[in-house]
């Protein structure tokens, strides 16, 4: 009578002790799913700020031309920057500081840099927009910004910078910032 | 009779003598018991750190340190307080009590258990090694980044940020091992007839700290991990020269810290409206809108990380969404307040320390979730931003609200862990130094915040300098009244007035039927709850 | 050593004691507003404040009474009530639910909402643009030019003026050795060797970025604050109202100098403004005319001690011994011993020039923020200083020529 109570707990225990294992493996599911999750956020975080302009980041591709259509009722100043990071040997500025464009009207504006080592020197620019909201709305046709650069020494480089800001641009945008940072390529990708 | 004889060649099967009886133990209360100890003695080295800054901040001009080993300590203070003081303290409690107080005979998965635990003193020594090395001028030390890790001054950073981030990782580990076998045993070890809805509130308050944890904390691995190969094998996660961004991993990282918030702080609002009914002797005041607040906050928890970044560049509908969101954890919270109000209310109260604590504890933790409100607001938070104003702000709900909330937890189920009523003179003397120097230590930082001190900075300029000296001499005091409570713990453990079983007077759940200290092996077999 | 400290901690504190004036100007709240920005931020705070200290105080209140009443001591004894109904307690529950509710999105969140909206209107109507780029452990500032509504107020264009911020504090008084003195002119860790210069009532955008880690730019009285992101630009804007030296600090934690980085800001009228961009365009004019003369060792020396201590020294250590393995020592380092120049008169790859212009990882590129005569001297202070003694000499052309 005893024996038969102890056994029925121990195999009672036993077929607890099995659920429990079976209820851990399944929560261990929940915690690879937000591992997943985590590096997930890393191209999802890209597309998010893609579309929204989130961080001021910009398309890194190019942009189909729009249809012609001008957009004539507003001005839209454009301001350019730039800025070499440290352990590149190159000077490189806008050849001008700021333009007045209209919503829709494809512009060419230039960049000028100049390789002063005595090496050839890989460089990879990084464009930034402020406002965010206005990120993604300035469409590249054609960018310099699109590969890596390269300079012999003492070589100096105009290149261009083929753009439109598009006509959905808010209407309280009147002026927005292009920044170009040059870093250093010289650790491939 | 026969469960008698069975429980008491248990005890002697189990119980091998000396450390190996620690290191092999599968036993909830050992575990449990460790857990307490190794989060007390990590609360003293955080400690210990914070006095050293404070020191520093006594005058103004550097005196005792460097800058670099300043930024070393605070980072370091905050890792140990959040990772090794305040969470396994809430799992220490976790695994003593929640076993008793659902009539569970022991965790769901005792061996996971031991596990979780023994990742804790690696990590520990993983976290302080490289610091305790600077001290005696061996290698750069420990991460100079604070405790948020952020890029790329943690990618410019020496091997104290590896060490931090492994430290990070087994922490992760361990405090998903130790969730995973809590939510299993709150699941499938309940005592028959207790339903979800008729759980304890500090159950509660686990379940949801559990789930919580488990799905933030991977994230928090993550982004480590990524940090880790920006920093040695190529990558560009954070570097904006390969398309990365640093304020990705401001993004990763609060994901998971904002939440950890809670974490750190749902355990004792599971314990504090146990306390308030047992001390006014009247049955809490609505449970099931406790519990629904609960599922509420851990569900914003998640979605409001960024009010931690708002100077960092949003575009203003982020900011606006953010504000919002986070303000609205003010509205389960305000039924929260309530309810703990609304138990005392026309109670018959008494005050004995863990009641003490339980009071000061509503009304600190009160200033901290209101001057969170306040911060919530995103063109004020310009200033307090990284001001010694968040400064204060963070310690008034983690330390008031998590330590001193563990506190009374402790002296609360200490006479039953024990079997010894604790030294209540000492107790009060405890309570009442700890508040008086705690508010003293941090309203001066909201005025210093305000004035515009910015926060992780060694050195200051002199118009800072009285706030910081009062702040400073408080924290001392602070400091020191500590080691009353550890004088206090110990001495309880090794003896005193006997508990009763029911301890105190108003008492209610399965814990306090049975004995003080409970036997090694409680409810071998399972009450029934009605 | 412990009775040193002791000495010296009540000496400070008899010291507090007996003379305030020394330590002054402590404050309860926000300093002066001096933009809308900042006045808006103030008014929001405070509207904040009293509301969360009313809730405070309501609720105290009650518990107080409740904890003076309802205790045992004084034999009160606890209402018995049934379990409330569901209903009931629902009920109860919600009101301070609605009444957080019409708190936080009604009294609260409309002015926080025209706050927020205010604060980020950066894109409309500015009448200048100005460049901050943080860097450990200074500021860079660059004029990049009026507006055209700028110009057409009659704004003085500033553009192409730039240069470097440092902290001006002596390092005795930082490092302990002597006292902080308390000068209101030029306060303990608060003043720099060249301020920021806006004009008075000019709505200023400003774009915020950073050469290395990230940083944040704040001045408490102007309400703004952004953090400086390498790579990545950002702006924020200020209009000064009122004509005065506004200080702050870096916010953002960015390394051992941090605490070291002030923020300083003369608001000058429009007309001080004009004489004070006429004066620094002057001095840019007479340093790259310097450039093109011939300098004697001693000169360049002289000013390369200077300029050494100023921007290199935090690092590399007024002794050049470095702080390694982050910082490298100068003294007797390979790059600052070898030839700068090869065969073909060109600076070499990883020489001292290509460094001092260029940087890399951490050294900063000061090839955009000192001018000729001061990369000259500052190498040849480097190789004849220092413990070193290579005894060649970089004259300002051969940067100018470097460079271009």
């Amino acid at each position: 009578m005893v024996t038969e109570s102890n056994e029925n707990e121990i195999s009672l225990t036993e077929r607890r002790n099995l659920a429990n294992k079976k209820l851990g493996l399944k929560m261990l599911w929940i915690v690879a799913g937000s591992l997943v999750f985590a590096f997930a956020l890393v191209p999802l975080y890209d597309v998010l700020c893609a579309m929204t302009g989130l961080n001021g980041k910009t398309v890194t591709s190019a942009s189909a031309t729009s249809s012609n259509k001008v957009d004539t009722t507003r001005w839209v100043t454009v301001q350019f920057t730039s800025s070499v990071m440290p352990g590149l040997g190159w000077n490189f500025y806008p050849k001008q500081s700021s333009i007045k464009v209209r919503p829709g009207q494809v512009e060419t504006v230039l960049f000028e840099a100049k390789n002063i080592t005595s090496q050839v020197v890989a460089g990879q620019a990084i464009p930034s927009v402020t406002p965010g909201q206005a990120a993604a709305h300035l469409q590249k046709i054609e960018c310099f910004c699109f590969q890596r650069q390269e300079l012999k020494p003492g070589e100096t480089k105009v290149m261009p910078l083929r753009f439109f800001v598009s006509r959905d641009l808010p209407e309280d945008v009147k002026e927005m910032t292009l920044s170009y940072s040059f870093f250093s390529a010289k650790e491939k990708e | 009779m026969s469960t008698t004889t069975v429980a008491h060649h248990d005890e002697h099967a189990d119980h091998p003598t000396g450390i190996m009886r620690w290191l092999t133990t599968t036993n909830h209360k050992d575990i449990g018991t460790m857990y307490l100890t190794f989060a007390l003695i990590m609360f003293l080295v955080g400690g210990a750190m914070i006095l050293g800054i404070r020191a520093e901040l006594f005058q103004p001009g550097l005196q005792l340190m460097k800058p670099d080993f300043f930024n070393q300590l605070i980072g370091v203070h905050a890792l140990v307080m959040i990772f090794a003081a305040l969470m396994p303290a809430a799992t220490g409690f976790a695994n003593w009590m929640i076993p008793l107080q659902i009539g569970a005979p022991d965790m769901a998965l005792p061996r996971l258990n031991n596990w979780g635990f023994w990742l804790l003193p690696p990590s520990a020594i993983l976290l302080t090694l490289p610091f305790t090395l600077a001290l005696f001028g061996i290698g750069d030390g420990a991460l100079a980044t604070g405790w948020t890790f952020y890029p790329p001054l943690s990618v410019q950073g020496g091997i104290g940020v590896d060490f931090a981030i492994f430290a990070v990782h087994l922490l992760g580990i361990s405090s998903v091992l130790g969730s995973i076998n809590i939510i299993v045993t709150l699941f499938n070890m309940r005592a028959p007839g207790m339903t979800l809805m008729k759980m304890p509130m500090f159950a509660w308050g686990w379940l949801i700290t559990a789930f919580l944890l488990i799905a933030t904390i991977p994230v928090l691995a993550g982004a480590v991990t990524m940090l880790l190969t920006d920093r040695h094998f190529g990558t560009h996660f954070f570097d904006a020269a390969g398309g990365g961004d640093p304020i990705l991993f401001q993004h990763l990282f609060w994901f998971f810290g904002h939440p950890e918030v809670y974490i750190l702080l749902l355990p004792v609002w599971g314990f504090i409206p146990q306390i308030l009914q047992t001390f006014s002797r009247k049955p809490m005041y609505g449970y099931k809108a406790q519990v629904y607040a609960f599922w509420g906050i851990g569900a914003l928890s998640v979605v409001v990380w960024a009010h931690h970044f708002f100077t960092a560049g949003l575009p203003v509908p982020a900011l606006l969404y953010f504000m919002y969101s986070t303000m609205a954890i003010s509205l389960p919270l305000a039924v929260l307040f309530f309810c703990w109000i609304k138990t005392m209310w026309k109670g018959s109260m008494s005050f004995e320390t863990p009641m003490l604590f339980t009071v000061g504890w509503i009304i600190l933790f009160g200033i901290g979730g209101l001057t969170g409100l306040v911060l919530a607001d995103v063109a004020a938070d310009a200033q307090y931003h990284n001001s010694y104003f968040v400064v204060a702000h963070f310690h008034y709900t983690l330390f008031a609200g998590g330590i001193m909330g563990i506190m009374a937890g402790v002296y609360y189920w200490l006479p039953k862990m024990t079997g010894h009523m604790y030294n209540e003179k000492l107790g009060k003397l405890h309570f009442w130094l700890t508040a008086i120097s705690f508010n003293l230590t941090f309203i001066p930082q909201f005025f210093l915040g305000l004035a515009g001190m910015p926060r992780r900075i060694p050195d200051y300029a002199l118009q800072f300098a009285e706030f910081n000296m009062i702040s400073s001499i408080a924290a001392f005091v602070l400091g020191l009244s500590q080691l009353l409570f550890v004088y206090n713990v110990i001495s309880t453990i090794r003896g005193g007035q006997k508990a009763t079983d029911k301890v105190w007077e108003g008492a209610e759940g399965l814990e306090w039927t049975l004995p003080s200290p409970p036997p090694y092996h409680s409810f071998t077999e399972q009450p029934v709850v009605k | 050593m412990l009775k040193q400290s002791i000495k010296k901690l009540s000496f400070c504190l008899l010291f507090l004691l007996t003379s305030p004036q020394v330590y002054a100007d402590y404050s309860w709240n926000f300093p002066e507003p001096v933009t809308p920005m900042a006045l808006d931020t103030l008014h929001v705070h405070n509207k904040f404040m009293i509301i969360v200290a009313l809730i405070f105080i309501v609720v105290l209140a009650i518990m107080i009474y409740s904890l003076i009443k309802h205790r045992k001591s004084v034999g009160y004894k606890p209402v018995t009530d049934k379990a409330p109904s569901t209903a009931i307690e629902i009920f109860w529950t919600l009101i301070p639910f609605a009444i957080l509710l019409v708190i936080d999105f009604v009294i609260m969140g409309i002015p926080a909402y025209h706050s927020v909206v205010m604060m980020e209107d950066t894109r409309n109507e500015s009448d200048m643009v100005i460049k901050v780029t943080g860097s450990q452990w200074r500021w860079q500032y660059e004029y990049l030019g009026n507006t055209e509504k700028g110009e057409k107020a009659g704004l003085e264009e500033a553009k192409g003026i730039k240069f470097l911020s440092n902290l001006s504090t002596p390092q005795e008084q930082m490092d302990g050795t002597i006292t902080p003195v308390n000068d209101p002119q030029k306060p303990y860790l608060l003043d720099v060797d060249n301020r920021l210069v806006l004009p008075v009532g000019a709505k200023v955008r400003i774009l915020m970025t950073s050469s290395d880690v990230l940083h944040n730019w704040w001045v408490p009285q102007f309400g703004s604050s952004r953090l400086a992101v390498p790579g990545f630009i950002r702006e924020t804007w200020v209009q000064i109202d009122k004509a005065g030296t506004y200080r702050g600090q870096c916010k953002e934690l960015c390394g051992k100098g941090h605490g070291y980085m002030p923020v300083v800001v003369d608001a000058l009228p429009k007309e001080e403004y004009k004489t004070w961009v006429a004066a620094k365009q002057a001095e840019i004019a007479a340093a790259t005319a310097g450039s093109d003369k011939e300098w004697s060792k001693e000169d360049l020396m002289a000013q390369g001690k200077t300029v050494y201590e100023k921007n290199c020294a935090v690092c590399h250590q007024a002794s050049g011994a470095g702080l390694p393995p982050a910082f490298p020592a100068l003294t007797g380092s390979k790059v600052a011993t070898s030839p700068i120049f090869g065969a073909d008169g060109k600076y070499l790859p990883d020489s001292h020039m290509d460094r001092v212009l260029n940087g890399i990882r951490v050294m900063p590129a000061w090839k955009g923020t000192l001018n000729d005569t001061e990369i000259a001297a500052v190498i040849t202070y480097e190789r004849n200083a220092l413990g070193n003694s290579v005894g060649d000499i970089i004259q300002p052309s051969q940067v100018k020529a470097a460079r271009q």
